[in-house]
């Protein structure tokens, strides 16, 4: 196989990649690392600093669109990545010091939970009766609209949610993914925010997120244009088009297929990470 | 003037990093088809993790190979302007708050950015 070949698979790969990423709503990263590393046979880190790049791709590219249907709270989103950002950089280092086995291992059990989330998504919790002193301090209590109109919520357990956050950005760093579902769940079931307004502040943050611990894996060299090139492009366009289907289609029966996927990539990466194949 | 609210600034700035991704895109696919000619018919090299060069880690370096013009060096350009785009977002964001006289999201907003910039320069500042 010559380079030409390899770039047109690798494209179709991440496309496809991003196409279902963008349907599931899960992201393309969780897939694009373990068909880079198990499928074609690249070293981790590489594969890592390729999913960095087209995880700041479609998180700038579709940032207007989150903002411009009034869910995404800005100020929850920017305290947050205080949290995020610093955590990327340390799960940044962290991958340049840790084996490569302990990487596809770490992979290996998110996978497994992104799978159970793909065919079991949380409930959406109760937004809580009473404002929090805190957060009205940091005037983070908002609205969003609802078929009633502007639905009004209160936000609460911050340093909580702080704290998860500073996981969610150490493991976007060390495993080059966007962590949004545990974003959600920091924002959702912790600090009692509207599913909606999570979701689409989470997707607000991924990008800052991703670009804290890609600047790290720049300097270290793990980010290599030949590859690079494919598979940004391919989620890219995969993603934009995942994102325009989304409306049409029915998601459930796809979550659970999507789950399934993942669930055999999560087993993959675990032996092969335990048998040091990576 | 009318004051801009907060949806119309981060809707302006969604539009200018939307436009920013799409040149991003342009500029690596250009790279892309002058690496492939170049390039092409190698057998690619990913098993081993070797680095990249250092004229491909660093700003500075990365910029030198403008006037190489070099496919290798055009993607890369493309990609550090990526890597950029939430940056801008952030610096935007602290305008944003400040025409809103918001000192505590001002604060805020700064830490982030300096903890981006001290990423994106390597960690010397």
């Amino acid at each position: 196989m010559d380079v030409l070949e390899f770039s047109l698979l690798i494209w179709l790969g991440s496309f496809l990649a991003g196409f279902l990423g963008a349907l599931t709503g899960l992201g393309g990263g969780v897939v694009i690392i373990p068909l880079l590393t198990l499928g074609f046979g690249i070293d981790i880190r590489y594969a890592i600093g390729a999913s960095l790049v087209s995880v700041i791709a479609t998180s700038s590219a579709s940032a207007a669109a989150y903002v411009k249907k009034g869910f995404a709270n800005l100020r929850v989103g920017m305290f947050l990545e205080i949290a995020t950002t610093i955590g990327a950089i340390a799960g940044a280092s962290l991958a340049v010091r840790v084996s490569t086995t302990t990487i596809a291992v770490i992979f290996g059990l998110v996978l497994l939970y992104s799978a159970y989330q793909s065919v079991f998504p949380s409930r959406e919790s109760s937004s809580p009766e009473k404002p929090d002193p805190l957060a009205s301090r940091l005037r983070m209590d908002g609205s969003y609209p609802s078929f009633t109109g502007q639905q009004n919520y209160h936000v609460r357990s911050i340093p909580a949610g702080f704290s998860i956050m500073f996981i969610a950005g150490t493991l976007s760093g060390l495993l080059g993914i966007g962590s949004g579902a545990l974003k959600v769940i920091a924002m959702d079931q912790v600090m009692r925010i509207p599913f909606k307004v999570s979701t689409t502040t989470s997707n607000f943050m991924i990008g800052v997120t991703a670009a804290a611990s890609a600047g790290v894996y720049l300097n270290r060299g793990y980010v290599d244009p030949g590859l690079s090139m494919p598979v940004m492009l391919g989620v890219l366009i995969g993603s934009f088009l995942g994102t325009h289907v989304l409306v049409i289609s029915k998601t459930r029966l796809l979550r659970i297929v999507f789950g399934v996927v993942i669930f055999v990539l999560a087993i993959e990466m675990l032996y092969n990470g335990l048998t040091g194949r990576l | 003037m009318r004051k801009l609210t907060d949806e119309e600034v981060h809707q302006i700035i969604g539009n200018i990093l939307r436009i920013a991704v799409i040149v991003a895109a342009v500029i690596v696919f250009i790279g892309g088809i002058l690496y492939l000619i170049q390039n092409g018919s190698n057998s690619p090299e990913y098993h081993v993790f070797k680095g990249e060069p250092k004229s491909l880690r660093t700003i500075s370096g990365i910029l030198k190979e403008l006037l190489v013009l070099d496919g290798v060096g055009i993607i890369q350009i493309g990609l550090l302007l990526l890597i950029a785009t939430p940056v801008v977002r952030v610096i935007f964001s602290v305008f944003a708050f400040a025409l809103q006289r918001d000192s505590i999201y001002v604060v805020v907003t700064l830490i982030v950015l300096t903890v981006l910039i001290y990423s994106i320069s390597g960690g010397h500042i």
